[in-house]
């Protein structure tokens, strides 16, 4: 069995699994980080969106293998100790989630845009096409717009 | 009408008290059981005095008297006191729910009415799901909009018992009268200062020997939390990753597990062909036939996932191979009652209407840990009716129900589709089978395939008017079966509706369509009724049941109405409504929605309004349908009354998931099913709204009133399908009659 060695929310690990295994379920069955939802394993509702090296990927589509010797961040890893990141700052402000299974992958897709764009439009926003079934999505973008001032 | 509140002024309860169980805690049982006041009055003297003159009136509807709610509250009255409420000696408070949290937000109103009743911070109440409790009978049901309404009285009632307790013990130990002492966030002062919090109390009072307790809650006008919008007790684990979900539980040794499931819907298992070769692939532990199909236990889920994949079996046909949307639309039209002839000159409106299938799509896919051994199983999954569960689970298995504990998880939402517990079943039986804990996970593909939906309807819809009247409304719905064999979330009538003719079923439909369907309208001789046509197909209650389509066709019909009788459709349905409160969620949104503005060509405004479970809700909703094929709506406005409202940030949650669902059902999410099996099978396909489909504007307003609390949960959906249609035909200049409007199949399908 290859062995892969990365490193995820600041810490260095290593999993026996096939190459092809994808990285969700490394992280969820093998590493028990569970913060990545499974939603349709297909990259269509994005509720695992996490950072791989700093950049918004679905772990679902990532094989294993793909990982190693990168950074994995998942929203276990966003908040720094007890001090939340703004965007989940912002999140708690709106009071976004109803059922929360999404907002792992909203909150990671929100960081993520912020990073790229300091000040997102509404078409911006429009493009994170991560699936709320509870239909939060008001309320992600208000909160998107008060986390970049926030940061700002 | 029903009273659901007899104990109004003295409000007594007994309370009885259990210590046995712990030294740390006290626990609190109550039984209430107040009388019932019970009268009813139908015909025309019933009509609201509210109502207004000009239109000619239409007697209640039976869901006028006794609606849905009103019922369950009645069949759950003799054990809504059954409560649970413990303190620790730190202080902390904890509740036990026996409810399910879904995302609706109850545990935070709940949590919310504890912590006002015992005057302690709501960040010291703790809120833990109830396992499955036959004893409370049908009082473990979480469905209907009905969870405050019913839990409503017994929460405060509760809470007052043990805060009246606190200060009892606080008394005794300072030599005072209960009566001289006062409360403030969780300690006890007396008049000369001194103090004691709750936790220094909770042992002492957990042996007080307080005879019979008279606790009377607070009276309403005292809140100060209740009422006052609150952020949901969870937020921060929802936005952190801690909140477990079924499958972030760590049950030792609970092994993945997914299911191969067949080609079409209810298919069987003829003969697994290469077992030998699927369990010889990496991580593979155990492949297992079940009645849904053949569950593959392995080491992680992208293993299972590969076994499922790599099955070669040989299928059994399913239950409706020979159907497709055309055939299933064919007799939804046949099985749709003629409507009544009139007289030629009498002018009136016709209107057919067709509604799609619909998935409930809840984002954690059906799931369910199960840990049978021969003595006993421990189940865990997101369950809206546990009793039922438990059961079901224990005659599978084959072992007493008191051997079967049945634990209730939060959920990533249901819409209806955790009153089935069909994922904790298979869970079990492949645990059996298997001889090891395991758990279990649908694909997203089989949650949309062979998961639940809500059912496709046909509507004839016909209103006469004469005179700037309407006399008559007609409104006859065809529907696929609604599969209600959850029963009341109790065994006894869950096997009621499972009987063999379907007759069982068939009565709940009945009675759940008369007694949420109403209209909310004076519009004369009123008639609503329900003809269901049985398919062996997986269906259930979706938010809202009946009313998202059947009052969703009213409402275009309404505004059809006003054009022919040449009104503004707010001025119409403001003279047609029947009572000031539904009037005044109309002008809320007519006046902070601007009704009327001018719009560029393509775009219109709609509104829609609806009224149940003692609450009404009118929306108002811009659309942008420049291109018709890609319509969105841009802007919402929504007012609601829904009694005295617990948390208002909770119910502006509730409505805008109902506005959302509306946009999608309305505009673009759909299923088709193409011989016995969807075509559909995930969100690529089944085109539930995006943030690009959303409005940026969104408005909605909780009308503070004093009525006592109505069901929030479903409400939203209805009024909203109504607003965006009308919106839709305007800016078209369309009579739209078949939703989704835009329903094509736009994707290629998966392999089956």
């Amino acid at each position: 069995m290859p062995s892969h060695t990365f490193n995820v929310n600041g810490k260095t690990v290593t999993v026996d699994a096939p190459d092809d295994l994808p990285l969700l379920w490394a992280l969820r069955d093998l590493l028990g980080v569970r913060g990545p939802k499974y939603g349709c394993g297909i990259d269509v509702c994005k509720a695992c969106t996490s950072h791989l090296d700093g950049e918004a990927v679905r772990p679902c589509v990532v094989p294993v293998a793909e990982a190693a010797g990168r950074e994995v961040t998942t929203i276990e890893g966003l908040a720094d100790g007890d001090r939340l990141h703004p965007v989940q700052e912002a999140w708690l402000e709106q009071d976004v989630a109803q059922c929360g299974y999404c907002q792992p992958g909203q909150i990671m897709a929100a960081v993520a845009l912020l990073k790229r764009t300091k000040n997102p439009t509404d078409a911006d926003i429009d493009e994170i096409a991560n699936v709320c079934r509870c239909g939060t999505y008001f309320r992600i973008r208000e909160a998107i717009k008060s986390a970049a001032a926030r940061m700002a | 009408m029903i009273s659901r509140r007899p104990d109004d002024g003295d409000g007594r309860v007994n309370g009885a008290l259990m210590t046995g169980h712990a030294r740390r805690t006290f626990l609190t049982y109550l039984v209430a059981a107040p009388a019932l006041a019970v009268v009813t009055r139908i015909g025309l003297d019933a009509v609201d005095p509210d109502t207004a003159q000009a239109a000619i009136p239409t007697p209640p509807a039976p869901a006028d008297l006794v609606d849905l709610g009103d019922l369950l509250i009645l069949a759950g009255k003799p054990t809504a006191g059954m409560l649970v409420l413990s303190v620790d000696e730190d202080g902390i408070v904890h509740f036990r729910l026996p409810r399910e949290e879904v995302g609706q937000g109850l545990t935070t109103a709940v949590a919310m009415l504890v912590a006002e009743e015992l005057d302690t911070p709501l960040d010291r109440v703790r809120v833990q799901l109830e396992d499955a409790r036959p004893e409370l009978l049908f009082n473990q049901l979480t469905g209907s909009s009905n969870s405050i309404r019913s839990l409503y009285d017994p929460v405060r009632h509760t809470a007052a018992a043990a805060r009246a307790r606190m200060v009892g013990a606080a008394a005794k130990q300072w030599g005072l009268s209960a009566d001289d002492l006062t409360v403030r966030q969780g300690v006890v002062t007396a008049p000369d200062g001194r103090t004691a919090p709750y936790g220094t109390l909770s042992t002492a009072a957990a042996s007080l020997d307080l005879g019979s307790l008279i606790v009377t809650p607070k009276k309403e006008s005292e809140h100060t939390l209740v009422g006052a919008p609150t952020s949901r007790i969870d937020a921060r684990a929802l936005v952190t990753g801690g909140q477990v979900y079924t499958l972030d539980l760590d049950v030792p040794g609970a092994k993945p597990c997914m299911v191969r499931r067949p080609p079409s819907i209810n298919g069987t298992v003829k003969s697994v062909n290469n077992e030998a070769v699927v369990r010889a692939m990496p991580g593979v532990l155990d492949v297992v036939v079940i009645d849904a199909g053949v569950a593959v236990v392995a080491e992680t889920f992208g293993q299972a996932l590969d076994g499922k994949n790599a099955l070669d079996v040989t299928w059994g046909g399913g239950t409706v191979d020979a159907l497709s949307d055309d055939d299933i639309r064919a007799k939804l039209k046949a099985a749709t009652p003629s409507l009544d002839l009139l007289g030629l000159l009498v002018k009136k409106v016709d209107a057919e209407f067709d509604f799609a299938f619909v998935s409930h799509a809840p984002m954690e896919t059906n799931s369910a840990v199960a840990d049978v051994r021969a003595d006993g199983a421990e189940i865990w999954s997101g369950m809206k009716s546990p009793i039922a569960a438990q059961a079901a689970i224990a005659q599978a298995i084959g072992l007493p129900v008191s051997k079967v504990k049945v634990h209730v998880v939060q959920s990533g939402g249901s819409f209806g589709r955790r009153l089935f517990y069909d994922a904790a079943l298979e869970a079990a039986v492949v645990s059996k089978k298997s001889g090891r804990p395991v758990r279990l996970m649908w694909s997203r593909i089989d949650d949309t395939r062979h998961g639940r939906m809500r059912p496709a309807t046909h509507h004839r819809v016909r209103a006469t008017y004469a005179a700037g009247q309407v006399l008559t409304f007609v409104h006859q719905v065809a529907a696929v079966e609604t599969d209600f064999r959850h029963g009341l979330g109790d065994a006894i009538t869950a096997a009621a509706a499972g009987l063999p003719t379907g007759l069982g079923n068939a009565t709940f439909a009945q009675t759940l369509f008369l007694t949420t369907v109403k209209s909310p309208y004076n519009f004369g001789v009123t008639t609503q009724a329900l003809t269901e046509v049985p398919l062996e197909m997986h269906t259930g209650s979706w938010r809202s049941v009946y009313s998202a389509n059947t009052r969703g066709a009213e409402e275009i019909v309404v505004d059809e109405l006003a054009a022919k009788l040449g009104q503004d459709p707010v001025a119409f349905r403001r003279s047609f409504l029947k009572t000031d409160r539904q009037r005044a969620v109309l002008d809320k949104v007519a006046e902070e929605g601007g009704w009327g503005r001018t719009l560029p060509s393509g775009w219109a405004q709609g509104v829609g309004f609806h009224d149940e479970y003692t609450s009404c809700t009118a929306c108002l909703v811009e659309i942008d349908a420049t291109d018709p094929r890609k319509p969105r709506v841009t802007k919402a406005v929504i007012a609601a009354d829904v009694g005295r409202p617990v948390n208002p940030r909770g119910l502006e949650a509730q409505l805008l998931g109902g506005l959302t669902d509306a946009i999608s059902t309305t505009l673009r999410a759909g299923l088709h099913i193409d011989k016995g099996l969807p075509l559909e099978a995930s969100y690529s396909q089944f085109h539930y709204a995006r943030q690009k489909d959303s409005p940026k504007d969104v408005r909605i307003f909780v009308l503070p009133t004093d009525h006592e609390p109505g069901g929030a949960g479903e409400l939203g959906v209805p009024a909203a399908v109504g607003a965006i249609a009308n919106a839709y035909a305007r800016a078209t200049g369309t009579k739209p009659r078949s939703f989704p409007v835009n329903f094509d199949v736009d994707f290629t399908p998966f392999p089956r």
